[in-house]
């Protein structure tokens, strides 16, 4: 069924009688040309560019809870392309591009609103290190401008201007940046995978990876076993414990990142906004909630929610840049579980073994990445060739030393 | 989330600094292989259960802590000083 507006009207107009289930609901075939293990963001848009780009459509999507029940549906959803480094930069630049296309690719409402992002500043060596991103972002072909007090003050009044010891000495305004719908891009891509043939096989838990003479033969699931001629590891904070199954072990550390909404507010933060002091970012909802959260809770976790010392830290950051915000009321905190890596960036790779395939160490920037990284991860597994854009991101970069540090901090997983 | 620092007692979890998994206490010798690097400095078992890692107790007694704790209750069974450990 294709939506449109004037279908929403109709459908109104008879009493909602018409709509049809957005995807079936197959029971798992006995074998698939490819197996994406996770329903997550990235492996809902893996397999659906799986078909789309390259006609692969014999091909199923593993998921052990329900689609969309991971960290896609539980982030606070920036969007942006404001990466530095070379291998990170056209990556980023290359999903932005597809966010912008999105809806319609999809015939899909994902909310995608490029309202701007901005990272505020409040010394002079921050302004240096926001001059050189916004230079290398505008280098890759997307956009930036610096903006000086005023010119933050311009878009941001209800900021604590009058803060001594984290005084706004400007911003980096990126405009194209934004947020987007979280469920429904999972939901979005979902749905066009199936239509494409794509079977989401739910409440299916994969428990081993069957692996004959280095080339790998199928999974076995708590649905039965499934044989297949390709494997794709997409499962996020749990990818250890899945490529274990393979016998890797994985250069990632599993940590919780924490996330707050309020209860509904008139419209009062238009921007996307980022506190250069301390670990707080802030967005509202087209429902009205105030989204905000801040860093990691710093020590390796799979407890899907968080603790309290983060909770105060994130609390009394956002009091600091915008005491507006102390009359909010919070409604909820959740955590969900990043898969950090010793660098900050992900990996698209094959692994030692032939036909399989992983795509993981997104941390807590995956998901902007969803189109970009479904594209890659297809381009991968359909040709065997990494894309342009994701060659970079190797497997093996740690024990070749090539690493991705686009935050300078080192070889220590929960610093990025 | 707590943790009992054998010299101090039990502290506030912001008291510590956490490191990351005991894989850093096994440091290679110098002109080791890369893989041997590898393995210390970036890869890790990531269990979701019962693991050991290393904490500092910044704001107390500044000793290095070997800590056995489950990742998914956060369930703290021991702590040890690396100190004593190596001796
Ligand atoms: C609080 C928070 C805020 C965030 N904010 C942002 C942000 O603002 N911008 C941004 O770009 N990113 C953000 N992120 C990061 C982003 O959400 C993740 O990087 C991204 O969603 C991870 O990829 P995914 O969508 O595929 O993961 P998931 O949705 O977690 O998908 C993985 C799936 O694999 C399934 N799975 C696991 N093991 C198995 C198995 N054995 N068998 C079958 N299925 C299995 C899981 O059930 C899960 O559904 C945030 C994350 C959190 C937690
Ligand atoms: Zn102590």
């Amino acid at each position: 069924m294709r939506y449109s507006g004037l279908r929403v009207i109709t459908e109104g107009l008879f009493g909602n009688r018409g709509w049809t289930p957005a995807w079936r609901e197959p029971s798992p075939k006995a074998e698939y040309d490819v197996v994406i293990i996770g329903g997550g963001g990235h492996g809902l848009s893996t397999a659906y560019y799986l078909a789309k780009n390259h006609g692969i459509t014999n091909v199923a999507v593993l998921e052990k809870g329900y689609l969309g029940g991971g960290n896609v549906g539980r982030n606070t959803t920036i969007v942006r392309a404001n990466y530095f480094l070379p291998g990170n930069s056209e990556f980023y630049s290359h999903s932005l591009k597809l966010w912008e296309g999105l809806e319609a690719e999809l015939n899909y409402n994902v909310m995608h609103s490029q309202r701007g992002l901005i990272n505020l500043f409040h010394s002079d060596g921050q302004r240096d290190a926001f001059v050189r991103r916004g230079n290398a972002m505008i280098n890759q072909g997307d956009d930036a401008i610096l903006l000086d007090r005023e010119g933050v003050r311009e878009h941001l009044p209800y900021l604590d201007f009058g803060n001594t010891r984290f005084p706004i000495y400007g911003g980096l305004l990126h405009p194209r940046g934004g947020s987007a719908r979280h469920d429904a891009v999972a939901w979005g891509y979902a749905r066009g995978a199936d239509r494409r043939g794509v079977d989401l096989i739910q409440n299916c838990e994969v428990t081993g990876i069957d692996i004959e003479n280095g080339v790998v033969k199928g999974v076995q699931t708590t649905r039965g076993a499934i044989r297949a001629k390709k494997v794709g590891i997409v499962v996020a904070g749990r990818s250890s414990q899945v490529a274990a199954m393979a016998g890797m072990r994985l250069p990632i550390e599993s940590h919780i990142l924490q996330a707050f909404v309020t209860e509904g507010l008139k419209p009062v933060i238009n921007h996307v906004v980022s506190f250069g002091m301390g670990h707080f970012y802030i967005s509202q909802s087209d429902k009205g909630g105030l989204v905000f959260g801040g860093d990691l809770d710093f020590y390796a976790s799979y407890a899907a929610r968080g603790n309290l010392p983060m909770v105060e830290h994130v609390m009394e950051a956002g009091m600091t840049l915008m005491p507006m915000i102390g009359r909010a009321k919070v409604l909820r905190s959740w955590g969900g579980i990043m898969d950090m890596t010793p660098d900050g960036s992900p990996i698209i790779d094959k692994t030692h073994v032939e036909g399989l395939f992983i795509d993981c160490g997104w941390n807590y920037g995956g998901f902007k990445a969803v189109p970009a990284s479904g594209w890659c991860m297809a381009h991968l597994m359909a040709t065997g060739e990494p894309h342009e854009v994701a060659r970079k991101f190797r497997l093996d970069r740690f024990a070749t030393g090539h690493l991705l540090d686009e935050e300078g901090t080192g070889s220590q997983h929960n610093l990025h | 989330m707590r943790l009992t620092c054998p010299l101090c007692g039990e502290r506030d979890r912001r008291e510590f600094y956490y490191y990351g998994a005991e894989d850093y206490l096994r440091r290679p010798a110098e002109g080791a292989p890369l893989a041997e690097w590898d393995n210390y400095l970036h890869l890790r078992d990531n269990p979701a259960g019962v693991t050991k890692d290393l904490w500092y107790h910044e704001a107390g007694c500044a000793q290095w802590l070997v800590v056995t704790r489950n990742t998914v209750t956060h369930e703290i069974s021991g702590v040890e000083l690396v100190a004593e450990r190596k001796a």
